[in-house]
């Protein structure tokens, strides 16, 4: 028995210390967990998660539920459920990152998998090695998952082709971040009753963001009405081409929107700055305690981090009771246990199916 | 001493005589003699060429192919690109400057020569460079250079980046008779972009080549064209705009001339989707209205010319990410099937139209003389093609080191059966 098995209940110290989850009596037996996650396990066939854009509504509603199922059995994200012990995660990030690395973690542990870690300096790329090989290399440890992320657009989707184990993006460059748009999507379900119908502004630095590029889409999928506003040079003319909304005033929206998604200018990858200064941006785009006296009464101010104070996003609107912005990193790790875990059960089925035909 | 050849029982396809009519073709000592010949003006020992079913055309010629030697011969050789031209149904190929080092000498123009001798595959005719270095400040020495044997001045695929400079060289060399090209771009706009600024890019979070960074470089390199009345060629292109602007100057009167790529008249950029390397060419695979814009654009001889735009690089290079992967693709072995299943199969041209454009006219444009054209006197360098044959793309096969293709797998039309040089069988297709 672990040792931190024996914590009693309501220890005070049991929701902070995350990193060692209280394990003993589960909210729900393991058996019955299984039982009403067997449905939507069989709506799920994928054993990689690349991206929104190419899944249907079904199958984002499914790892939507699952999230939810899971989020309830490991109260909130922190006990662990013994669904997957034995398998093991591996991070492979070619680019910087602390929160979404740890809540891959985090998630892979909760469901009592093992993690691994790699990161770009010091691994292999550095010495001169395509991005590839060294996944192979990580798949041929022996791991079942390979969350992944890299600089440039479509590097998931070569290790989905190249990888015989899972595959999970957790960024390419300005293109997708499937688990970010799933928690948000999840975040604006647990407030609202439905999706469908509602209006969703993304605001800010749509160009370089694969929130953004997560969001659209599976706001989209579900029944969003979805308004993409920023400057021209952040936001380009052709989202109307594929459905979207576009706006230039955040001013002119705000009335109608019943969620803002308030994006980071991501300085580092922008080559020229496309707007004159950071003090003129605040002005034009920032949520601040002024604008929200335009907004609904019941708006939901939602950021996928890291956030810029002062930036996108002032601190009283931050902090203040419209904000869900916490609420969203607690879901991003309830989304990716069920991303782990739909992968898993379904490249389990593709691999016993694999067997039976040889 | 090489034997005399007869080519029999084929269509003659010859579009600088108009010609496109069953015939035979006699040759001696590498020169086309006669068409038609009488049999009792056949030598003794006179070789014989079956063409039956085929076409027999001037062998094709090639505006501008990388063949990578000196300096990165993993990607391709002098020897193995100038086979794959071959059995492309190139007989003479334009080889690019941006080797390393450059090709900016009287040697290193003599080296290509050479190298190109000792092989036996296509013609290899030098594009020396336009500036010293290719850096595109200053001129090359253009005068000892076209001594020297350079038939082309290009900094290409890099483009000229100094308004100044293409204009001073395009006066220089009227006094040499010898043509400048420019492979349009403005850096400034294209940095850092993978594939056409467009929807598609959009979606994908992929960063675009948008298409006003052509439209702008050749807009500047046709008026300085009509300006100094120099001899330029601007390609491959691949806009809506670029043919509009050549449309604009050409009803003017002004000489310039265009080339476009097969591939981009094949493909489009929702093939990107896949984020697969071998989809990472230059020009980029464009919208479809622009594909269907090029394509017409070809047949009104808007764009002169088709040019493979082969730019071979080794496989291990193309196996990194997209941003990484450099531009690459190998097509000296499939231009002319690709060119022909996008522009015959469709109805836009006929044969005779498209061996004018990959052979007749490039070679005027490139100031060859002596090849695009089976009339008497001429170099008996000679295509055998069979139109109707279908076959499927399989890199595998390829004789260029390059196996990187856009079009891997894709089912084409016209086969190339043999290609003559110099009165000389030097490919003929296997079955």
């Amino acid at each position: 028995m672990a040792p931190d098995e024996s914590l009693p209940e309501g220890n005070p110290s049991a929701g902070l210390n995350m990193l060692n989850p209280v394990q003993a009596s589960p909210v729900v037996p393991l058996d019955q967990l299984t039982a009403s996650l067997a449905p939507h396990v069989a709506s799920w066939q994928h054993r990689y998660l690349l991206g929104l854009e190419t899944l249907t509504a079904q199958e984002i509603t499914t790892l939507l539920d699952v999230a939810q199922i899971l989020k309830e059995a490991t109260e909130g994200c922190r006990r662990k459920v013994p669904l997957l012990t034995g398998k093991t995660c591996a991070n492979l990030f070619f680019e910087n990152s602390t929160r979404t690395r740890n809540s891959f973690s985090l998630a892979a542990k909760r469901l009592g998998a093992d993690t691994v870690e790699f990161g770009a300096s010091g691994s292999s790329t550095a010495k001169g090695e395509t991005f590839a090989d060294t996944a192979k290399t990580i798949e041929a440890m022996g791991v079942d998952w390979v969350v992944t992320r890299h600089s440039t657009p479509g590097t998931p989707h070569l290790l989905a082709r190249e990888l015989k184990c899972c595959v999970l993006n957790a960024g390419d460059g300005p293109h997708e971040h499937p688990t970010q748009g799933l928690l948000d999507l999840l975040t604006i379900r647990q407030h609202r009753e439905s999706i469908k119908g509602l209006t969703v502004a993304l605001v800010g630095d749509i160009a370089h963001s694969r929130t953004a590029r997560s969001n659209v889409w599976g706001l989209k999928k579900l029944g969003a009405h979805v308004i993409i506003c920023g400057p021209p040079t952040l936001v380009s003319e052709r989202w109307k081409e594929l459905g979207f909304e576009v706006a230039h005033h955040l001013d002119e929206i705000l009335p109608r929107c019943d969620v803002l998604n308030l994006l980071r200018i991501q300085f580092e990858r922008q080559n020229a700055r496309p707007f004159p200064s950071v003090h003129e941006y605040a002005a034009l785009y920032a949520m601040n305690a002024k604008r929200m006296q335009l907004a609904k009464e019941d708006i939901l101010i939602m950021a996928p981090g890291p956030i810029n104070r002062g930036v996108e996003i002032t601190p009283e609107v931050a902090d203040g009771p419209h904000s869900v912005i916490l609420e969203q990193v607690n879901n991003g790790i309830a989304v990716r246990m069920a991303a782990l875990y739909l992968l898993s059960a379904a490249d389990d089925r593709l691999r016993a199916a694999g067997r039976s035909h040889s | 001493m090489v034997a005399a050849l007869l080519i029999e029982n084929g269509t003659l396809v010859d579009p600088s005589q108009n010609l496109n009519r069953p015939g035979r073709l006699l040759c001696i000592d590498g020169q086309v003699v006669s068409l038609d010949p009488a049999d009792g003006d056949l030598p003794p020992d006179v070789q014989r060429v079956d063409a039956t079913g085929c076409l027999v055309a001037p062998g094709l010629v090639d505006l501008g192919v990388e063949l990578r030697e000196p300096g990165a011969e993993e990607d391709e050789t002098i020897a193995s690109g100038s086979e794959a031209a071959l059995v492309g149904g190139y007989t003479s190929i334009l080889a690019t400057s941006n080797t390393s080092p450059v090709i900016d000498s009287y040697g290193a123009v003599e080296y290509v020569r050479q190298k190109a001798a000792q092989a036996s595959g296509a013609r290899v005719h030098v594009i020396a460079c336009l500036s010293k270095g290719g850096k595109g400040e200053q001129m090359a020495e253009l005068g000892l250079l076209t001594e020297a044997g350079a038939v082309v001045f290009s900094d290409a695929p890099k483009p000229v980046p100094s308004d100044a400079l293409l204009k001073r060289a395009l006066e220089y060399c009227r006094m040499l008779d010898r043509p400048v090209f420019d492979r349009p771009s403005v850096p400034e706009l294209a940095a850092g972009g993978v594939m056409h600024d467009g929807k598609v890019a959009l979606v994908l979070g992929l960063k675009g080549l948008p298409t006003e960074a052509e439209d702008l470089a050749v807009a500047r390199d046709v008026r300085l064209a009509e300006a100094t009345m120099g001899r330029l060629h601007v390609g491959p292109v691949s806009t809506m705009g670029a043919v509009d602007m050549f449309r604009r100057v050409k009803s003017r009167g002004v000489e310039v001339t265009a080339s476009v790529c097969p591939h981009n008249l094949i493909l489009d950029d929702s093939v990107m989707a896949s984020y697969e390397s071998r989809f990472k060419v230059h020009p980029p695979l464009r919208s479809p209205a622009h594909v269907e814009m090029l394509r017409h654009a070809i047949k009104d001889k808007t764009i002169d010319a088709i040019q493979s735009g082969h730019m071979p690089r080794s496989r291990e290079k193309m196996m990194d990410d997209l941003d990484r992967s450099p531009f690459g693709l190998s097509s000296l072995e499939t231009s002319l099937a690709t060119a022909a299943t996008a522009l015959v199969r469709t109805g836009i041209l006929d044969w005779l139209e498209l061996f004018d454009r990959m052979s007749t006219r490039p070679a005027q444009i490139a100031g060859l003389d002596r090849a695009g054209s089976l009339l008497a006197g001429k170099d008996a360098d000679i295509v055998i093609v069979d139109p109707n044959a279908g076959w499927k793309v399989d890199s595998s096969q390829f004789r260029s080191t390059c196996i990187s293709t856009p079009l891997e797998g894709a089912e084409l039309i016209g086969k190339v059966k043999a290609t003559i040089v110099a009165g000389q069988v030097r490919y003929r297709a296997a079955g």
